[in-house]
């Protein structure tokens, strides 16, 4: 069954812009907020992360906006509680990032039957082992119809990024360089590395994340995938933020018009 | 030398996929798994070769000063009615049993063509003995500690630095060790190739927990030489060690695991009482989750978030447990107690004043539980002093009756 990811990857096949955002900041209540501003501005994906006290693969400013959520009383059931009835506003595909602890805690059926309910269409856990989600949860992620969004980067071999590929639903989220997020690594000796995911052809289309900040950052990972994703950037963005949705609209537009205004220059 | 045993049978070591029961895995996410791979596929080839062993047995033995004394603890014994024997990881160079990891995960990082070095220190004697076998090595050393322990233990930071280490403050989340561990996980994930990380305790992502442990195993294999020295026998009645992350329990338990007429006794920090909110007791108060890549028992609440634990020793405040022994306490193999930081303090001076030996504050907790352990005269406990305590001076200063 086609679910919201895969109709978007069906209609549009380049320059597709995910945008991470922690859920319960920079307010406990501005969630639906940001996203609807996001969908407003022309992002096609939404990325909503779930907080963690211990959040690994992040770097400070994803971890700070989570310690920030956490504080402001963020919680798996107050998120779902704030998702409630959201699909009647909001129409792009949403997808939850986290970690896999609280999932735990919450029950990793019932949260995957609380998502499905809410509207949610896929997940991304980077501490999810291949094989444990193979040998315990894959069946119910297909049986609630979410996808698992799966990592893969400069250093994963080409056997298992073919394993991935064949276990991934939706997209598959390429990162950059051997980094956590916000890292500012050179992107520019990537291209080997672009190259080899393109000539795997893989089922899933691919979307390239980590230090992507800007137009120039976008531009050069979409001309490699079909799309890409900005995290700490953003996040950096609504940090001072007064005017959240005036803050969301010029951020999108940024990497957005900003490609416009240039290709008109050319 | 017995590190390298096979125990692919055992019940209680860890089996093919890296669990013991239903603990233990590696909840890395991708950016990390080359590394843990790397480690994975070589970890054994590596102890098992004949050179690397005799390299690590010689800096043992020449370096580190082992085997450690078994002590026959005659007062000690005396007071508590049976034949208590302290093995004394106090003696060791570094003052703890910490260096018996970092010397064998320093052979094996240049075995694998690392040429940096990073570590996690919470009170700093894991940093420090870190800091000291990259010296030797001569290899880069960087040191992640909470800034909130830089503060409360600058003669450990003085040490490090002295032995030519970075010590970069971790400033994340409560900036204590359970932040710095995921500052040294982050700095390995940014530097893949060049770095290892030599992780202090039996925890993490497997191999981690049983390759520290079988470097820590050269604990249980001296005690099983020295008590047949002793005693004519090699199975003591009880092995009683303090668990944080629980090293020095795994290198006192190991080759004992599967002798069940060993009764195994693990002492974690009770802190200020068990359901004070300040406590370390982690399979009391845990439940199970994934911390630092692994699946054992942790604090945490309702909604998965890690608690910050409390105990007056540095080195047992850690919200988590290794897996070997989340195990060891569901199969009911080892028995789990918890000692107060006052019943620590109390056992520190006891011990001061009947062997003349000033434990480390960890070690103390496990002295502690001997009151309550139903010993007969006859018994042979073999209790693991970990360290010394100097390092704890100005805490049993600040708590000495007046």
């Amino acid at each position: 069954m086609q679910n919201r990811i895969d109709q978007l990857f069906a209609s549009k096949k380049k320059d597709i812009l995910n945008i991470y955002c922690t859920a319960g900041f920079p307010e406990l209540n501005s969630t639906l907020t940001v996203m609807k501003a996001l969908q407003d501005s022309g992002a096609d994906i939404i990325e909503l992360g779930m907080p963690f006290s211990d959040p690994l693969a992040d770097g400070p400013v994803i971890q700070d906006s989570s310690t920030r959520a956490l504080k402001n009383g963020m919680s798996l059931h107050k998120l779902f509680e704030q998702l409630e009835g959201f699909r009647k506003e909001i129409h792009v595909p949403v997808i939850l990032m986290g970690y896999l602890n609280p999932v735990l805690q919450y029950g990793v059926e019932a949260f995957l039957k609380k998502c499905a309910e809410t509207g949610i269409d896929g997940l991304i856990l980077p501490d999810l082992p291949m094989a444990e989600y193979e040998q315990d949860y894959k069946a119910i992620f297909e049986q609630y119809n979410l996808d698992l969004i799966f990592l893969v980067t400069p250093e994963t071999s080409d056997a298992r990024i073919r394993k991935i590929d064949s276990l991934s639903r939706g997209f598959i989220y390429a990162v950059s360089s051997s980094s956590t997020t916000g890292k500012d690594k050179d992107m520019g000796n990537q291209e080997a590395y672009f190259a080899r995911l393109k000539s795997l052809q893989l089922n899933n289309p691919v979307l390239i994340g980590f230090g992507i900040k800007d137009k120039a950052t976008f531009d050069a990972a979409a001309a490699h995938a079909n799309g890409a994703i900005i995290g700490t950037a953003f996040i950096k963005a609504l940090e001072g933020s007064t005017d959240i949705v005036a803050t969301v609209k010029s951020f999108v537009a940024s990497i957005r018009e900003g490609k416009t205004l240039a290709e008109k220059t050319i | 030398m017995d590190i390298a045993i096979d125990t692919s049978k055992s019940r209680y070591h860890v089996d093919k996929n890296g669990y013991y029961g239903r603990f233990g895995g590696a909840y890395v996410p991708e950016m990390l798994y080359p590394n843990v791979e790397e480690l994975e596929q070589q970890y054994m080839e590596v102890l098992r070769d004949p050179g690397f062993q005799a390299e690590f047995e010689d800096l043992l033995k020449n370096y580190v000063g082992r085997p450690s004394p078994l002590y026959y603890a005659k007062r000690l014994s005396a007071k508590y009615g049976a034949k208590i024997y302290l093995k004394r990881e106090d003696l060791n160079h570094t003052g703890a049993h910490k260096i018996n990891n970092t010397i064998g995960q320093i052979l094996l990082a240049k075995r694998l063509g690392k040429s940096r070095i990073i570590a996690e220190t919470g009170a700093g004697q894991h940093g420090v003995a870190t800091a000291t076998v990259c010296a030797l090595m001569g290899m880069e050393c960087v040191v992640y500690m909470g800034e909130v322990d830089i503060e409360r233990q600058a003669p450990n930071v003085a040490r490090m630095k002295m032995l030519g280490a970075t010590v970069v403050p971790a400033s994340s989340g409560s900036k204590t060790l359970k932040d710095a561990t995921n500052e040294a996980i982050r700095d390995w994930i940014n530097n893949p190739v060049n770095t290892h990380y030599i992780l202090g305790t039996a925890a993490g992502p497997h191999p981690y927990p049983d390759m520290v442990a079988r470097f820590q195993s050269v604990i249980s294999e001296e005690i099983k030489k020295q008590l047949l020295e002793h005693e004519g026998r090699e199975h003591p009645d009880y092995l009683v060690a303090c668990i944080g992350g629980g090293s020095n329990a795994a290198g006192t338990y190991f080759h004992f695991l599967d002798v069940p007429e060993v009764k195994i006794i693990a002492v974690e920090a009770g802190g200020k009482g068990i359901h004070s909110g300040y406590s370390a007791a982690s399979t009391k108060l845990g439940n199970i989750g994934i911390i630092h890549a692994c699946k054992t028992l942790l604090m945490q609440t309702e909604d998965g978030q890690i608690v910050e634990p409390h105990s007056i020793s540095a080195g047992l405040d850690y919200p988590g447990i290794g897996p070997m022994h989340a195990h060891l306490y569901e199969t009911g193999r080892g028995v789990f107690l918890d000692a107060t930081d006052d019943e620590a303090l109390a056992a520190g001076y006891e011990l001061s004043l009947l062997e003349g030996i000033i434990p480390a504050m960890e070690s103390a907790h496990a002295l502690a539980k001997l009151k309550d352990l139903d010993l007969k005269p006859e018994d042979v406990v073999v209790l693991c002093l970990s360290g010394r305590g100097d390092k704890d001076l100005n805490t049993y200063i600040t708590h000495m009756k007046k």
